[in-house]
């Protein structure tokens, strides 16, 4: 008994810090029915740090640490995880589930500590004057909607009056997020909307496909994660349905979602907001400093997939986020309250991105006080069965905020009213 | 030697008829109510309250309405997830509708609106037994996740469909919302599981918990002894889905503070209070307890164990967990059927001897 007390404590000293560093945590979910998406992203991200360590020493001379703690997607872990890691000076939370980001945003916002949930989580949270402390640059899901559309209008050009446009989501926060956009949308372009629910897991979804073979729509776009994404893929193969009018958001992009279909999945597009592929000069680095020493995340076979890059561009944000708090305040062991001034006033531009060896890896922007979305600029990726690559078909474009604007205003103010919060950036 | 009837006299039919005769036992149930009330409200930190302790709690009341149901009444049912998210569905409504009520009767009154509710899905019980009717509560599981996805006025037509709670006080301090305190948190939870504790411990001593053990042991022999099947079964239906409901809502007001019903109230959730019970122990108060602590604090135990102390990776650790949590399961229900409750019956039996068992 006394033996493995002592070990346990020995443990825990290992464990603990030795000294300031910016800490990271990183709720990941390595297992369960979203690991597929779960484990790249959460590879991506700690690289990203470990790169960060190894080449340069951290960031401004401090080391950086990830905390890594398993959710497995499920909001009540997601709050034991959130509780474990707030007290060891975490700067930025990146939740990765769209669920546990709603359960944060209170949380977080109470404790003075910020949320980026990049192209996931709540829409409105794009609007900074009632968030204070949730960002989701570069791309919403609202963005991302509105550029599965405008790709249709692109290919139709520019006129899709009467076409059927099916929605096929998963059950549940985060699927149903694009639905009130794809409304309005269709009300201003004339199409017709059809809406397809898929319950948690996803993996049944015969009768969903055997709908949309009956309706015949001219498009369908996805709004799955985990495992929905490869079946649905593979139902739309079945039903033989044009790969090139199945158009995904970017949690349905992925080398996992279109690998399991072989050849059938030839041609499957999805939007993005990052670019993808592995012939960025900073993945260089990422091999000679972090997996041939052997202090790769995971199983280290996952750089260059699509899911990667986002963790890895992510970690990137957060560490130019760090980078700028450290600029703007002087110090380097920065606080939770210094990485908010620093994800507040945030420029990416293309000159940085190159000088870090990402070209063109996003899209360049600003973030302000009152806008936490970025531009909202989204490309277009479709998958090539030969090569087994995804390549960008189209640019990170404008979308059509004419329409996105207004919601974010009326959802942001909904939630302002029920929580008695005042608008910020006056 | 400490653990006898014998000295203890009891001088009222009160006295001989209370919940626990043996004085080291009643003393012991002080002490814990002492520590509970006195001690850990000015101990608890944030990470105590929400990770371990309250959703300890808030699972007990949970395991208690099953266990009305199942391990009293001899009900099966699959469909205690639906009816936790009535119980969080109705108090999101009366939160917003009424904000000006106190959040304790918003409570209670979720609590009544899914005693209306299950009572509803349990009149086929009237018809159909075992499998049958667990099958029949499977279909209330998915029926109520359905509803609450499809119908938007449950969620206030919000965009996600996710329910927030706002704040909240009770005698001016918050209880709901993001910045409770985490003492407050806990002490508003242990109230109503004392409560529901006491009222569920008093009632299935009582008459009516006797018919819905007859009810259990055998229902033909129960109506012949002139217990009313009618009533027995569907009272048991009713009160069991109080305490489910009054869980349902601390869920989702007190602990998550968002949910959607999907994720937290899934099929899993049922089978988890279920596994609760049967681990805890069927017909048992103290089992509800028991079965409660062991579903939620092992994970977490492990967790802080491995990745914690040791230093493991995120995911072979929660491998290993479901590995451990499981082979555990299967050990204890090899090792005592009847749950934990029947190896603290026996523990206390022992107790009564020692030190000079025959």
């Amino acid at each position: 008994m006394k033996r493995l007390a002592t070990a346990t404590v020995a443990a825990v000293m290992a464990a603990a810090p030795v000294m300031a560093d910016l800490v990271f945590p990183s709720l990941s979910y390595r297992t369960g029915a979203y690991a597929a998406g779960g484990i790249p992203f959460a590879d991506g991200y700690a690289d990203y740090m470990t790169l960060l360590n190894e080449r340069d020493g951290g960031i401004g001379g401090v080391m950086t640490r990830i905390l890594e703690c398993e959710t497995g997607y499920n909001t009540e872990k997601g709050v034991e995880c959130y509780e474990a890691t707030k007290g060891e000076g975490a700067l930025v939370y990146q939740p990765l589930s769209t669920g546990i980001t709603y359960q944060l945003i209170p949380k977080a916002t109470a404790d003075g500590i910020a949320i980026h949930s990049m192209g996931y989580g709540r829409t409105s949270a794009a609007n900074g004057k009632v968030f204070s402390n949730v960002f989701n640059y570069p791309a919403n899901y609202w963005n991302g909607a509105s550029a599965v559309v405008q790709h249709i209008l692109d290919v139709n050009g520019g006129d899709i009056k009467g076409k059927k446009i099916a929605l096929v989501y998963h059950n549940s926060a985060y699927g149903k997020e694009p639905i009130r956009t794809l409304e309005e949308l269709s009300k201003k372009h004339g199409f017709e909307l059809s809406l397809l629910a898929v319950d948690h897991p996803g993996q049944e979804q015969k009768s969903q496909w055997l709908q949309i073979r009956r309706e015949r729509p001219d498009y369908v776009t996805m709004w799955g994660w985990g495992v929905m994404n490869q079946v649905a893929i593979q139902e739309a193969v079945n039903i033989r349905f044009p790969m090139e009018n199945f158009i995904g958001v970017w949690w349905s992009g992925s080398e996992n979602d279109v690998l399991p279909s072989g050849d059938d999945a030839n041609g499957y597009k999805a939007v993005t907001f990052h670019n993808v592929g592995n012939n960025f000069p900073v993945f260089e680095d990422v091999k000679k400093h972090v997996v041939d020493t052997g202090k790769a995340a995971g199983a280290g076979d996952q750089i260059g997939t699509a899911i990667y890059n986002r963790g890895f561009y992510a970690a990137m944000l957060a560490a130019e986020a760090v980078r700028n708090a450290q600029a703007i305040h002087g110090v380097a062991d920065i606080t939770p309250a210094m990485m908010l001034d620093g994800m507040e006033s945030l420029e990416i531009t293309e000159a940085r991105m190159a000088e870090l060896g990402m070209p063109n890896f996003g899209p360049s922007f600003k973030v302000s006080c009152e806008n936490h979305g970025g531009p909202g600029t989204v490309g277009v990726a479709q998958w090539d069965a030969s090569s087994k690559t995804w390549s960008l078909i189209s640019d990170f474009k404008e979308t059509d905020m004419s329409v996105i604007q207004p919601l974010i205003e009326a959802d942001s103010a909904a939630f302002a009213a029920e929580n008695n919060i005042a608008e910020r950036c006056n | 030697m400490l653990y006898r009837e014998s000295g203890d006299f009891s001088e009222t039919y009160k006295a001989d008829s209370q919940t626990f005769p043996i004085k080291f036992d009643r003393y012991r149930y002080y002490a814990v109510l002492i520590v509970a009330f006195l001690v850990i409200p000015f101990v608890i930190n944030d990470y105590w309250a929400n990770a371990v302790l309250v959703p300890f709690l808030i699972y007990a009341i949970a395991a208690i309405g099953l266990n009305i149901l199942t391990g009293y009444c001899g009900q099966v049912s699959l469909g205690t997830g639906g009816f936790m998210a009535v119980g969080a569905y109705a108090c999101y409504k009366l939160m917003t509708a009424f904000p000006d009520v106190s959040i304790v009767v918003h409570v209670l009154i979720s609590g009544g609106i899914t005693a209306a509710v299950v009572t509803l899905f349990g009149l086929p019980s009237l018809r159909i037994k075992g499998f049958y009717l667990a099958v029949a509560t499977l279909a209330a599981q998915f029926f109520l996740v359905w509803l609450f996805n499809r119908v938007a006025w449950f969620y206030n037509y919000s965009a996600s469909g996710q329910i927030n709670a706002p704040d909240r006080t009770v005698f001016g301090y918050l209880v709901t919302g993001p910045n409770t305190e985490a003492w407050a948190k806990y002490l508003i939870c242990l109230i109503f599981v004392t409560f529901t504790g006491i009222v569920a411990r008093n009632m299935t001593r009582g008459a009516l918990g006797r018919k819905w053990s007859a009810i259990r042991d055998m229902d033909i022999a129960a109506e012949i002894i002139g217990v009313n099947p009618l009533n027995a079964k569907l009272s048991a239906f009713a009160i069991s889905g109080f305490f489910i409901g009054i869980s349902g809502a601390l869920f989702f007001s007190v602990y998550l503070g968002a949910a959607e019903v999907g994720e937290a109230f899934g099929i899993q959730k049922s089978f988890l209070v279920l596994f609760m019970i049967i681990i805890g122990g069927l017909g048992s108060i103290f089992g509800s307890f028991a079965g409660a602590a062991f579903m939620v604090l092992l994970p977490v135990f492990l967790k802080n164990v491995l990745v914690g102390g040791l230093g493991w990776d995120t995911a072979l650790a929660a491998h290993l967990e479901f590995v451990i949590v499981g082979a555990l399961i299967i050990v204890f229900l090899i090792a005592e059927p009847h749950g934990l409750a029947q190896l603290w019956r026996v523990a206390k039996e022992k107790l009564r001897l020692w030190p000079f068992p025959h």
